[in-house]
């Protein structure tokens, strides 16, 4: 009996360290990555990568990604957060509603790079668009749209009853209470589900490789809108920062660049994650009543 | 009176209706021009599943061969080893996390790997062009470097972060009373984590490797960067290969419009399709409720 007490003991004990040194080795792992990615850029980077002639920098292809997710997130979150709406208001329990959420499940779960075809297929043989930001951001809000509507859902089923119940006990109609009283209360909530769609949109390359082109030069004091070289022109073609690092991985010829690019891009998404993640943190501590300020309750 | 209610609840309905429109669009597009290498090019299914002769003509009179096995097998064979190496460590981590040591998992562990969950895959698939594949170069006098290994341990990292936040969550979920009673009948911690809390959480736990394993079957450019890029089925984890995303990726821009190719083209993205949704049908079969009798 003594002996098997020891040996379980034992047993907890080798458990214990091999547990703490996975968690150990994990930590490392992800730090190490990160680190090098960015310690890396700063080494290879010269102050001619961060101008803006599309010849062997970075700018015009950080403003394409930035403008790219901008205009994705127009098309997606209007689409998303009313079809959240839908599912926690309005939807009845039934076949449709099943149905419909398996779609989301089914879109959320897609490989990019069949929404990217997917994409090629409807914008540019079937539309006749040539590759373009507009057919990229397309393709994106497709892959954030799930995403979207999700937390829009959640974030509000998350309110408490008294919310709806209180708007609707004065005599508010349902679109009343959504509108003026449950989507203020969850905007912060929403917010944090764009921010990660945006991080999502940012890192996209897959979906982008067939829709978006890979055009970088631009012409800054272009007014002509409908000019290739025009920044805000839509239906130009557009290298974002994820499809340089993959045509430079191609061409093989730039590995400093690729390496500033890859740390730029890293940062980026590291910021967006690190600030949604802060305000869902924010919205926790809020809700359980620890930041003070907050008249309720 | 009522009238901007009923516009406000048809907006919102028509916001679902486009979900599901899209998502249908998508299934239909992708079966129908799938479909083309079956019906326009008279392939048979078990040709294009079971043989590796991978031939299509680049034009639309057909009579090449569309065998996909080894798109397939190299899918399946990097996708396995990913999850082989990520599996044990991230429920390591997600053990450490939340039974371990759960002050320093829920404050710091956690948040920082949801946040890595975001890195994007180019990222990591640059990362192992340019380090791992040169020191397989030295380490194993390989000839090439990019190999199928290469692949698994980018996707591995990849996928690392995703199994461990999802783990964590189901391991999180088990009631508290099931932990106090093993320890009340005088468990160590160990003996509560592998006999009560692994067991208890087990449906999370697939559905976590599931996920992982979707994320890294539908991952192309990471691996198209490290795997070689030859058509040809694998001998062994040093051999390059190619799988069904970076085919489909490297083809694709160059396939001539209604020629074989691409609609063979088409038909992998189908698969990709169908497997995703198989991925969504498994992950609810495991999480059913169990008919107790």
């Amino acid at each position: 009996m003594d002996k098997r007490i020891a040996s379980a003991k034992r047993a907890d004990k080798i458990a214990t360290v091999i547990f703490c040194i996975i968690a150990a080795m994990f930590f490392l792992l992800l730090f190490g990555f990160a680190g090098y990615v960015i310690i890396r850029g700063i080494m290879s980077a010269k102050p001619s990568m961060f101008g803006f002639t599309g010849y062997d920098d970075i700018g015009n292809q950080l403003f394409n990604t930035i403008y790219l997710v901008f205009i994705s997130l127009l098309v997606c979150v209007p689409i998303g957060v009313f079809a959240g709406i839908y599912l926690a208001m309005y939807a009845k329990p039934g076949r449709f509603t099943k149905f419909l959420r398996m779609c989301i499940e089914t879109l959320s779960s897609l490989p990019s790079i069949v929404v990217g075809l997917f994409g090629y297929l409807v914008f540019l043989i079937v539309l006749g668009m040539d590759r373009s930001l507009l057919a990229g951001a397309l393709s994106i809000s497709i892959i954030t749209l799930p995403l979207i509507t999700t937390t829009t859902e959640d974030a509000i089923k998350g309110l408490p009853s008294g919310y709806l119940q209180g708007s609707l006990g004065m005599g508010a109609t349902k679109w009343q209470s959504v509108y003026h009283v449950l989507l203020p209360a969850c905007l912060p909530r929403i917010m944090t589900g764009v921010i990660l769609a945006a991080g999502r949109g940012f890192g996209e390359a897959a979906a982008l490789l067939y829709t978006a082109g890979s055009g970088s030069r631009l012409y800054w004091a272009s007014t002509n809108i409908h000019s290739a070289v025009n920044p805000w022109n839509v239906m130009r073609p557009a290298e974002t920062l994820s499809i340089q690092i993959w045509n430079l991985q191609v061409n093989g010829q730039n590995q400093d660049l690729a390496n500033v690019s890859s740390a730029v891009l890293m940062v980026l998404v590291l910021a967006f994650s690190i600030l949604a993640n802060a305000l869902s943190r924010h919205i926790q501590a809020k809700n359980a009543g620890q930041v003070s300020g907050g008249k309720k309750r | 009176m009522f009238k901007k209610e009923y516009a406000w609840r048809g907006i919102a309905t028509i916001g679902g209706l486009i979900v599901i429109g899209l998502t249908l669009t998508i299934g239909v597009f992708l079966a129908y021009r799938g479909s083309a290498t079956f019906f326009q090019f008279h392939h048979t299914l078990g040709e294009f599943l079971g043989s590796a002769d991978w031939n299509p003509v680049d034009s639309a009179a057909g009579g090449g061969t569309v065998g996909a096995l080894i798109f397939i097998v190299g899918s399946l064979v990097t996708c396995g080893l990913a999850l082989l190496i990520a599996t044990p460590l991230s429920l390591g981590a997600a053990v450490f996390m939340t039974q371990i040591s759960p002050r320093i998992g829920e404050k710091f562990f956690r948040p920082v790997v949801q946040i890595f969950a975001g890195i994007p895959s180019v990222v990591y698939g640059w990362v192992g062009l340019s380090v791992l594949v040169p020191f397989m170069r030295v380490a194993f006098h390989q000839q090439v470097g990019q190999s199928i290994l290469v692949a698994a341990i980018v996707l591995a990292v990849m996928i690392f972060p995703t199994i461990t936040s999802m783990t964590a969550d189901a391991l999180t979920a088990v009631p508290k009373t099931n932990r106090d009673g093993a320890y009340g009948l005088g468990s160590t911690r160990w003996q509560t984590i592998y006999r009560v809390i692994i067991p208890a959480a087990k449906s999370g736990i697939i559905t976590a490797i599931i996920m992982g394993l979707a994320r890294a079957f539908g991952e192309a450019l990471a691996v198209a960067m490290v795997i070689g890029q030859t058509t040809a089925l694998p001998t062994s984890i040093f051999s390059t290969s190619k799988t069904i995303t970076t085919e489909v990726a490297a083809q694709m821009g160059n396939a001539m419009e209604g020629g074989e190719l691409k609609a063979a083209l088409w038909t992998l993205s189908f698969l990709l399709f169908l497997i995703s949704l198989f991925m969504i049908w498994l992950i609810h079969r495991v999480n059913a409720p169990k008919k107790e009798d």
